[in-house]
């Protein structure tokens, strides 16, 4: 099995504040599977999702990537897995600003030392952003923004692809157009997709899906 | 995975060179400032050593045996090695009764400008070739003269110089040798290691010989050092200033590239290699931003030079020269400011960036929260820090604890300034009514930690201010008031001897309208070694002498022959107060009636009347000087007719006036320089404060973006962001002032006291304080005038992206 999570606990605040967000997540995904998370927003959907992408670590309950339990890792580890099995698409799209088109989409790559030219044209090229290598992220619409995440996300050949709402901050039309090519690419490469989304219709085009309320999985 | 980071962060500069440039100049400006100083510092500090080594002190060593004598084939053994040594016979030397200090020197390997040879009389001829000459204060020449036939005999010729000390005669080495019968031996050798070394270390070439080096003193010293120790002063108050601004430059980088440093986490780049690469980028900055402050502060030290060497060479006699010399000790202080300035500074990004967290915070509040919790360490700090500083001169004394207190002052009052900026605001704000007033208060608090370092620079370049004007203002006015009343009389004539001196006496009465003896005699006060001068009863001393405490009727009993009156530095060591007795020498005691003011001098000293003075040293009184009053339009006519009537000794004739003159411009110059670098600090400190606004600004479109929205144009805004540096520039001056006139007093009544024993008295300039904050708060409003005019020019898309992307 790729991704093992087991009765999953994380709260936030403390005392009188304190705030149960997940109570008890578990799921399982195999490799090249997909997974959509859908539920409201702030029943906790990112909270998850930074769990399995290694950001941060869980209350109780574990989590094994590759048959590795990660409360194992300490975090050179966490940052190496990080690295190394995951892809990782924001919904805000945190690209580096100082770096170009291309610098970003190489940038895990070269982070991973996995740095494969050929595949990093084909992604480009895939995914439309062949004529804009040179340009600053601040020169490109969201959508090519966000289609930069998804390359940078994939350019290293990730096991798992972790998307939080990646087209939240899209229109209709550049929403559906992303996720189409980012389900491609998972496809074509074998690579498995956990996405977290509010929207039904999104859900929908991926294999699996499971609803997050109460901080329990259904 | 390194280079990676480091080509991710390095990235950011090349989209922005402007705040690249930024941080180059500020840190490039810290180190102009610290190396223009310490060039200064350092080139002055070569003169002192030179002039010293005049006077046998410095870089020159002091070889002595053990058992008094050398032989004089050491030397020769020395000078074969290549060193720079010169031999030196002293010895008491006792003609008809009285006794003298006898110096030989070696005028021709003597060091630098001679071996204590007064430079009034070159080195003719004479003082070499046989029978050789003798050098001695007038008053020595004339008991050499008045000695019998038979005990001159043996002597050279005398010559007078007014700048032999008392006592003393200089002469060549062979005569004293030959006077004090010591044959093939030297008491000392000096040796300037400066000068040249030779080849052999001289533990192996001559290993029975002690080495001390020997101490400079005397006036020349004392004041020579007060001057160093206001640059040393300054050189530490400008590096402090320095380091707030590196780190403050630094940390700006760090907040700038927040979000970079998130994503290149997230991406999994280990903490090390961040570390690593934030390290290598500081260095090459430090390095580079080094270069440019280490040419610039030398642009600035060779332009400011000119005036301090003509301070130096003016108060002291010690010759600096007009140019720079490129020495590595301060280049490499200010590499050393910039690299230490900025791993210091990188360390805290490098605490930062590890424990940044992943994700960003969810509520911004919580940033602020954080900062609270800060401002209560900082504040606890800054107490503890202050506490200290009131403690030190509780339990320590001496010239380190001195500093050690400006230290803690300084530090203390730096971290005071953001809490207490926060406190104030606070404060405010519950008055504040209106929601523009109470949206720009709070606002103003959150973007206090993002300003808080540079607002400590400017509380430190502000202080320095206050602080070093104060001194350096106080020092002239002391000076001046006090050459006013010690240099009353309009003219000074010294004599040859006492026949002289009673010819003139009597030619200068009908032609002056006061002739007033200064007259004098060696004697111990109260158990010190010192000087007693005898007055006569004028109104010139009444209304003139600088009395520091007094009875009302001192100067009647003085006049009376009961009362005396001592020196500061004598009074002070020797803890006397007024109506104790004072013993001269083995003499009855008299009251102290006053302490006056004595500055630059480092011995005791007392005046008497001069009956008094008459009947008890007698025969031991020098009488050989005297002041003289006239109207001053006549001094020039007397003064040449003087010279042209008698045969006065060189320097026989001081025309008050001119002294005062000079010493003034003396002053000035001091404080121009003082006033130069006290404007590079300032700009310094404004640059620091440009820097963190200009940085701010680009990541405060989120808070300024709601405001915005909600009605408010971007010209308002601008003008609220103008208005904010201004006040914040103006409560940043409140905290400075106290902080300056502490630091004044610290140098003043501390500092200087610990090393000479006189206390400067403070001098207020309110003006120039109210100067100083228009100044601030014109600095601040430059400061803030870029980002405010970018602010306006801000396109409204990108105030509308900011709702586009929920943070
Ligand atoms: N760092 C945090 N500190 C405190 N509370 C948080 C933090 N992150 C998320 N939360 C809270 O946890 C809940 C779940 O948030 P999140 O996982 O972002 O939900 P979703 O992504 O489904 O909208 C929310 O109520 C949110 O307020
Ligand atoms: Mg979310």
């Amino acid at each position: 099995m790729l991704l093992t999570v087991d009765r999953l606990e994380k709260s936030y605040g403390d005392g009188a504040q304190r705030q149960r967000v997940l109570d008890g997540v578990s799921l399982t995904l195999a490799a090249g599977e997909s997974l959509a998370i859908t539920g409201e927003s702030g029943s906790g959907k990112s909270t998850l999702l930074h769990l399995i992408g290694l950001l941060d670590t869980p209350d109780a309950g574990d989590i094994a990537l590759n048959g590795e339990a990660i409360s194992a890792l300490d975090e050179a580890g966490r940052a190496a897995r990080r690295r190394d099995t995951v892809g990782l698409v924001f919904q805000q799209f945190n690209l580096v600003p100082s770096l170009t088109v291309a610098g970003n989409l190489a940038l895990q790559a070269r982070l991973a030392g996995k740095h494969d030219p050929a595949w990093i044209d084909t992604l480009a090229t895939r995914l439309g952003l062949s004529g804009f290598l040179t340009r600053y992220p601040e020169q490109l619409s969201g959508g090519q923004q966000q289609r930069v995440a998804v390359g940078r996300a994939l350019a290293a050949r990730p096991t798992l692809l972790l998307a939080d709402e990646p087209t939240g901050n899209l229109d209709e039309a550049t929403s559906a157009d992303v996720l189409e090519l980012m389900l491609e690419l998972c496809r074509d490469a074998g690579t498995a997709l956990v996405m977290a989304t509010h929207s039904a219709s999104a859900a929908d085009q991926l294999s699996r899906r499971a609803h997050l309320t109460r901080g329990r999985l259904s | 995975m390194t280079t990676t980071a480091l080509i991710a962060l390095l990235s950011h500069w090349r989209r922005k060179p402007g705040q690249l440039a930024t941080l180059i100049i500020g840190l490039g400006l810290a180190t102009a400032l610290w190396t223009s100083v310490q060039a200064i510092n350092a080139e002055a500090r070569a003169s002192y050593d030179e002039a010293s080594a005049t006077l046998g002190g410095g870089s020159v060593l002091v070889l002595t045996a053990r058992d008094g004598r050398i032989p004089l084939s050491r030397w020769a053994l020395l000078r074969r090695d290549g060193w720079a040594a010169s031999p030196i016979i002293e010895g008491e030397y006792a003609i008809d009764g009285a006794r003298f200090l006898l110096r030989g020197v070696e005028p021709l390997s003597g060091l630098g400008n001679g071996t204590a040879i007064p430079e009034d009389q070159a080195i003719g001829l004479a003082f070499l070739t046989a029978p050789g000459v003798l050098l001695a204060a007038p008053e020595t020449a004339e008991l050499l003269r008045a000695a019998p036939e038979s005990a001159r005999s043996s002597l050279p010729p005398v010559r007078v110089s007014a700048a032999v000390p008392r006592g003393e005669i200089i002469t060549d080495i062979a005569v004293a040798a030959r006077l004090l019968e010591r044959g093939d031996t030297v008491d000392r050798i000096l040796v300037d290691t400066r000068e040249r070394t030779g080849r052999t270390p001289l533990t192996e070439l001559v290993p029975a010989l002690e080495r001390n080096t020997g101490s400079a003193n005397g006036e020349v010293a004392q004041l020579t050092g007060s001057f160093h120790l206001n640059l040393t002063a300054f050189g530490f108050l400008s590096f402090a200033v320095g380091l707030f601004i590196v780190y403050a430059a630094i940390g700006l980088a760090f907040e700038q590239r927040r979000a970079t440093l998130r994503t290149l986490r997230a991406l999994g780049t280990p903490v090390s290699s961040i570390i690593a690469a934030l390290i290598i980028e500081a260095l090459a900055l430090a390095l580079l931003a080094g270069a440019i402050g280490v040419i610039l502060g030398y642009v600035v030290a060779s332009a400011l030079l000119p005036g301090v060497a003509a301070t130096l060479r003016g108060l002291y006699g010690a010759s600096v020269a007009g140019e720079l010399a490129i020495r590595p000790q301060w280049w490499l202080s200010g590499f050393a400011i910039a690299v230490l300035g900025a791993l210091a500074a990188t360390a805290l990004s490098i605490r930062r960036a590890a424990t940044l967290p992943l994700l960003a915070a969810a509520q911004p509040r919580a940033w602020a929260m954080a900062s609270a919790r800060r401002f209560v360490q900082q504040a606890i700090a800054a107490l503890v820090l202050l506490a200290v500083a009131a403690l030190i001169p509780h339990f320590f004394s001496g010239i380190i604890a001195g500093f050690a207190m400006l230290a803690a002052l300084l530090f203390g009052a730096a971290l005071i300034l953001p809490p207490a900026l926060a406190l104030a605001l606070r404060l405010i704000q519950r008055l504040a009514r209106g929601p523009i007033a109470e949206w720009f208060l709070a606002d103003t608090r959150q973007q206090l930690p993002g300003l808080s370092l540079a607002l400590m620079a400017l509380m430190l370049a502000l202080a320095t201010n206050i602080g070093v004007g104060t001194m350096v203002s106080s020092f002239r006015l002391t000076f001046e008031g006090w050459l006013d009343q010690r240099l009353a009389a309009e003219l000074y004539v010294t004599t040859r001897d006492e026949t002289q001196s009673a010819q003139v006496h009597e030619w200068l009465e009908p032609r002056t309208e006061a002739v007033l003896p200064i007259w004098s005699a060696e004697s111990e006060i109260a158990g010190r070694s010192g000087e007693v001068f005898g007055v006569v009863d004028h109104a010139t001393y009444r209304d003139n002498w600088p009395l520091l405490i007094a009875t009302d009727t001192a100067w009647d009993e003085v006049a009376a022959g009961n009362g005396i009156l001592v020196n500061e530095q004598a009074w002070r060591s020797l803890g006397l107060a007024l109506g104790d007795p004072v013993r001269l020498g083995t003499q009855p005691s008299m009251t102290l009636v006053g302490v006056y003011t004595d500055y630059g001098n480092p011995n005791a000293q007392a005046i008497i009347g001069l009956d008094a003075l008459l009947t008890r040293y007698d025969s031991e009184v020098s009488r050989l000087r005297y002041g003289l009053r006239l109207p001053p339009g006549d001094t020039p006519a007397l003064a040449q007719a003087l010279r042209a009537e008698f045969d006065l000794p060189a320097n026989g004739v001081i025309d008050q006036a001119q002294v005062k003159a000079f010493s003034m411009s003396v002053f000035e110059r001091t404080f121009a320089v003082t006033a130069a670098l006290n404007v590079l600090t300032l700009s310094v400190a404004a640059f620091a404060m440009f820097a963190s606004l200009a940085t701010l600004a680009s990541m405060r479109l989120p808070q300024l973006a709601p405001v915005w929205a909600l009605g408010l144009s971007r010209a308002s805004l601008a003008r609220l962001e103008l208005i904010r540096a201004g006040v914040l520039a103006l409560m940043t001056w409140l905290i400075a002032l106290p902080t300056g006139l502490l630091l004044a007093w610290v140098l003043l009544a501390v500092v200087n006291v610990e090393a000479f024993g006189w206390r400067l008295p403070i001098h207020l300039f309110p003006l120039d304080w109210l100067i100083l904050a228009v100044l601030a708060i014109l600095a601040a409003f430059i400061a803030a005038l870029l980002p405010a005019r970018a602010l306006i020019k801000r396109p409204p898309r990108e105030f509308l992206q900011i709702f586009a992307q929920e943070r």
